[in-house]
């Protein structure tokens, strides 16, 4: 057997152990096994990322559907861009595990939690390692499925099981396109496996209308998965779910999906510019979208949700100008310090004794060390200062928008501006200041247990130095990601090479826009800094807020438009169906109706009963005289 | 000869259990439906698959009139066969934590039922199969009228009424199409395959076969029986119908209306798949408000059907392999569900979303099956129900683009359904009537966990069922060419 098969398998037994002996195994073993499984399946990634040849391999398992000429195959794809997606998927994993052995350490479903994530693990890992597009789609509807069953993971509670409902309808909308997509590329191909559909798509030229269809199709996907307008609003709703889950699933890994399966089919995309141009924009809207609502959220969570849902944006922005690589790149350090200072957050509401708004909170600092400076870190790398982590991938971002749209590169510098703003107020209120809470949490305060400190520690170092994992040219570096992925754009080198020619960027131009964005993070930084460590401002209870801030405060009321635009209206038409359509007009008047008439015929024929001899004889002549007429008609009649 | 026998077993144990009485009858009923089981086990690891009908008999039965006793197993019927044997000895044993008044005929009843259904699924001539067609109503017909809710004798009159009302079109166009075969007659199917029907005679003989299996299965809009009877009956014997019965109608889809009147499938299949498609929305959205869980479940498997027909109707390879394998699929979900919302129920009194909640927290077990058979239901990947429901969107999406993508909002409006159904009666707190909750015993485990099996087994690899049927249903697309 291929030692590649075990490494979903191995969260499988996980998930498998941890699920069935749930309640009889004790908690120190059950994270043992739940963290083991990962940490395991990390090791084969590594050993195997370390020994990767360079070729693509290939590895089936068995034959799972097939009918007539269609053969689905379940197979795995080991290339450079799945090993890179499993080692964050394995390696985030392993850490956010280690972390959750303390974070959940008191709740009474301990061993659920594990298996649930242990199964996410190995979904994920299908959804990466798959080689056509039916085993991507496996793991792309179970990452939902362990979504859905994490977020309503307190099911107690009804309005984190209706969040949960809400994130898995969701993403069956655009699960929906990208079914539709499979079955485009199979029209069109006959074929699922990737390395059929992409040298048969190289044969094709440019703005193909087939692969048109096919792009936005996935793309309906990707908007689901990874809460793009207007599939976005389930995220900052899954927030209902433990914080481990909101590191792993909702900023690290699933909500990344969709930006893998572009990059994956980025020779189809490279063949519809039309597409990635309604990418761009798409991405462009939801990054300052989020990011404003971002400004005025006061749930710790929440803020982070936004900003999960702009940084988001700016990968599919870099996706949608046909900067492969960087929207790529961003995929890897934005999963480096969000998992970060989703932890962080999960650390201080663990302190905080379940407390998430920021009002509430202040001068943790001195309380969380550890926590506090990896935030801090992790917060600085967000905001797109050099040289951690985020501003390589975002600067890189940022280069190839404004080649292809200043305009579109001026909002993008307004949207990390914002990015540093939100991220640093979130900052000052939880860390500096005065404690803004009670007594009882003030006095509870405590830093976390190593075993969350130490997944922090590990993040923080890889958001300072992940950016130099690929350092361009311009700052001396050689780009060495890029490097390691070019293989996987081949094809879509050679249907459009001018789409990878080399940047027309001079160096000057390069540095000045680095300027320009590195200056407005900085800005922000100092405005924040001012209003809420100087002046000691803290946002006002509910109640106060009014007019543009308490629009953009309820989230512009996207959700509630959605309300009325859909939920409700399909509730009324299912109230109106079942009343009406059913009850009264196919079975009152339809069916009853029928069987009155037959009951009316009868009545008419009754009268023919007469009990009167003569008249029955009378008429069976008659009949018979009918029926001889009918025979002897030619006879009769003629011809 | 081994067909006739899973005709006989059930038929003459039937008999038997009129003659005993008290606890021995279920298990009887029991263990005769676990032979039958045994012996379609056996019959399908001896089945070829080809295009042959296999462990065939025939007879002269009305020899005059040419009519036969012509029985037989191939590619079509082989996965339906499975499904009668497979669920009944499970519906059977689900009644075990219940005593029904009169077990000698309750359970006789049930038997006779899958002698008929069996006998519906292997007859190759076509009186035969009206015969079968006719005598799986009368036990059904009884075990709801006997057994049922409060409304019992109004609902499942209207029911009879239905079906025999859809029965004698049916009846019509058999009789038409027998007249219509040369020298003495013949009622064998394959006589009326050969038949050389107009595109007009195929036309009016297309609706009346067609009515008389859309009110069965049933097809938007007469299925207006179909939510009141379910609900009514009692919960063996509404997995009988959903479970079972209901696949008479899609089966006969597939034997006799595609095969014998081609041309009026050409004529007025776009009028059925559009009829199927709008049942598939119309279902899923009446489903999504409803507050008793076993009319919920109605609607959804309503729904469910649509597609299947929809697919039938899609004249594709993909469309049709994914009816037959959605047959056995939805009949192992369906059951799974309709058990569950009766275990429910029995510890309840309650099958009102409004007044339920909370079950996990005292029930986790129970709680891992319903989610399975949620899962089974909307269809996720490795999961019975997205094989079936992926060959008949392909199949459907192939026929016509916007039908596809209007059928594949069932994969939305689905989930909207079951989730909630899900949410309000396991999650939530805990409410009076679900405070005193046990989890599963012994017997309800036993019952669901084969249920749970098949469920992953089509789903990982469906390629085992999928391969029996195939030659046969390539070879009617060719036919119909």
């Amino acid at each position: 057997m291929n030692l590649a098969l075990l490494i979903p398998l191995l969260p499988f037994i996980g998930f498998l152990i941890n699920g069935l002996g749930f309640r009889r195994i004790p908690k120190s073993l059950v994270g043992i096994i739940g963290t083991g499984a990962v940490v395991a399946s990390f090791a084969l990634v590594l050993s195997l990322f370390l020994n990767f040849s360079g070729e693509a391999q290939h590895i089936p398992v068995y034959d799972w559907i097939t009918v007539g000429s269609l053969n689905i195959s379940f197979s795995f794809q080991i290339d450079q861009l799945s090993l890179i997606m499993m080692l964050i998927i394995t390696g985030i994993g392993s850490l956010i595990h280690l972390y959750s052995i303390g974070y959940m350490h008191h709740d009474e479903g301990f061993g659920k939690f594990f298996a649930f994530l242990n199964l996410f693990v190995f979904f994920m890992l299908l959804l990466v390692m798959g080689s056509n597009y039916l085993v991507m789609f496996i793991g792309w509807e179970g990452v939902g499925l362990c979504s859905y069953l994490l977020i309503g993971f307190w099911n107690q509670n009804p309005s984190y099981g209706y969040a949960a409902r809400k994130a898995f309808v969701m993403n069956r909308i655009g699960d929906l396109g990208f079914l539709i997509g499979i079955f485009l590329i199979l029209n069109q191909f006959e074929s699922l496996e990737f390395a059929s559909v992409f040298p048969a798509a190289a044969q094709l030229s440019v703005g193909d209308q087939g692969i048109f269809w096919i792009t936005l199709c996935l793309f309906i996907g990707a908007m689901g998965k990874s809460a793009q307008i207007p599939l976005y609003t389930w995220l900052p709703d899954a927030m209902a779910g433990p914080t481990p889950v909101s590191a792993l699933i909702h900023a690290a890994t699933m909500v990344t999906a969709g930006i893998y399966m572009i990059v994956r089919s980025n020779v189809l995309y490279t063949l519809a510019p039309d597409t990635l141009h309604l990418v761009a924009w798409i991405a462009l809207i939801t990054a300052l979208l989020a990011a404003s609502i971002g400004l005025f959220q006061n749930d710790i969570k929440k803020v982070l949700a936004y900003s999960t849902v702009s940084q988001l944006g700016y990968m599919f922005l870099g996706l949608g100008v046909g900067a492969y690589t960087s929207g790529f790149f961003h995929v890897m350090t934005h999963a480096f310090f969000k998992a970060l200072l989703f932890l962080g957050a999960g650390s201080v509401i663990h302190a905080m004794s379940n407390e998430q708004d920021i009002r509430y909170m202040g001068g943790l600092r001195k309380k969380l060390p550890i926590t506090f400076l990896t935030f801090l870190l992790g917060t600085i790398a967000i905001s797109g200062i050099p040289p951690f982590a985020g501003f390589f991938s975002k600067d890189e971002i940022l280069a190839h928008v404004f080649e292809h749209s200043p305009l579109m590169w001026g909002l993008a510098v307004i949207g990390s501006m914002m990015t540093a703003f939100y991220m640093f107020r979130l900052l000052f209120l939880t860390f500096f200041g005065e404690f803004r809470g009670t007594h009882e949490q003030e006095h509870h305060l405590h830093e976390s247990p190593f075993s969350m400190t130490l997944p922090l520690i590990v993040l923080a170092i890889l958001s300072v130095l992940g950016g130099f994992l690929n350092v361009p040219a311009v700052l001396g570096g050689s780009a060495k990601l890029s490097a390691y992925l070019d293989p996987i754009f081949a094809y879509s080198k050679q249907v459009n090479p001018e789409a990878f020619a080399e940047t027309h960027l001079d160096h000057s131009t390069e540095f000045m826009l680095m300027g320009v964005s590195v200056a407005g993070a900085v800005l922000a930084i100092v405005i924040a800094f001012v209003l809420y460590v100087s002046r000691k401002s803290v946002p006002a209870p509910d109640a106060e807020i009014t007019g543009l801030p308490k629009l953009v405060y309820h989230k512009y009321y996207i959700d509630e438009l959605y309300d009325s635009l859909f939920v409700k209206p399909i509730q009324a038409l299912s109230r109106v169906f079942y009343n009406v359509t059913d009850r009264i007009l196919i079975d009152r008047f339809g069916v009853e109706g029928l069987g009155n008439f037959v009951r009316g015929l009868s009545n008419e024929f009754r009268l023919l009963q007469t009990g009167t001899t003569s008249f029955y004889v009378f008429i069976m002549v008659m009949g018979i005289a009918a029926i001889l007429m009918y025979s002897l008609r030619t006879l009769i009649f003629g011809n | 000869m081994l067909t006739l026998v899973l005709i006989l077993i059930p038929l003459l144990v039937a008999l038997v259990l009129l003659a005993l009485r008290g606890g021995a009858v279920k298990r009887v009923a029991l263990i005769a439906s676990l032979a039958e089981l045994a012996l379609a086990v056996y019959v399908l690891a001896s089945f070829q698959p080809d295009t042959t009908s296999q462990f065939s008999l025939s007879y002269h039965w009305i020899k005059s009139a040419g009519v036969q006793f012509a029985i037989g197993i191939d590619g079509i019927s082989v996965l339906l066969v499975l499904l009668s044997t497979l669920l009944v000895p499970l519906i059977i044993l689900s009644t075990f934590n219940h005593s029904y008044r009169n077990p000698s005929s309750f359970y006789a009843l049930i038997l006779f039922m899958q002698s008929a259904l069996v006998g519906v699924f292997v007859a190759k001539d076509a009186f035969l199969f009206y015969f079968f067609f006719e005598a799986a109503l009368i036990p059904i017909y009884f075990i709801a009228a006997l057994w049922g809710g409060e409304n019992r004798i109004k609902v499942t009159f209207k029911f009879f009424l239905y079906t025999i009302f859809g029965s004698l079109f049916m009846l019509l166009g058999l009789v038409y199409l027998y007249l219509q075969t040369p020298g003495t007659h013949s009622s064998l199917l394959t006589a009326f395959y050969g038949l050389n029907l107009s595109a007009s005679q195929q036309g009016f003989l297309f609706w009346a076969l067609f009515i008389g299996f859309a009110i069965k299965m049933p097809i938007f809009p007469f299925h207006t029986w179909q939510p009141d009877t379910y609900v009514e009956s009692p919960t063996p014997a509404t997995m009988l119908l959903a479970g079972i019965m209901l696949k008479m109608g899609t089966y006969g889809l597939i034997r006799i209306v595609l095969p014998i009147v081609p041309e009026g499938v050409q004529q007025w299949g776009l009028v059925a798949i559009v009829l199927a498609v709008i049942g598939i929305v119309y279902g899923s959205i009446i489903a999504i408000q409803q507050q008793d869980m076993k009319r919920l479940v109605a609607y959804s498997s309503f729904a469910h059907v649509g597609l299947m027909a929809a697919g039938i109707f899609s004249l594709t390879l993909d469309g049709l392999q994914g009816s037959l394998i959605q047959m056995l699929a939805h009949g192992i979900n369906v059951v799974g569900l309709f058990f569950i919302v009766e275990i429910i129920f029995s510890r309840t009194q309650s099958r009102d979303l409004t007044q339920l909640g909370g079950i996990t927290q005292n029930s986790p077990v129970l709680s891992v099956f319903f989610i399975i058979m949620v899962l089974g239901s909307v269809a996720l990947p490795l999961t019975n129900g997205f094989i079936g429901e992926f060959l008949l969107l392909k199949g459907v999406f192939t026929y016509n683009t916007w039908l596809g993508i209007i059928a594949g909002t069932t994969i939305i409006l689905g989930a909207v359904y079951m989730l909630r159904m899900v949410q309000k009666s396991m999650f939530g707190l805990q409410t009076t009537v679900t405070e005193q909750f046990t989890d599963l015993n012994l017997n309800e485990i036993l019952v669901l966990a084969p249920l749970a099996v098949f469920v992953f087994w089509i789903g990982l690899f469906p390629n085992g069922f999928l391969k029996l049927t195939e030659p046969a249903v390539a070879e009617l697309l060719r036919a119909m060419k």
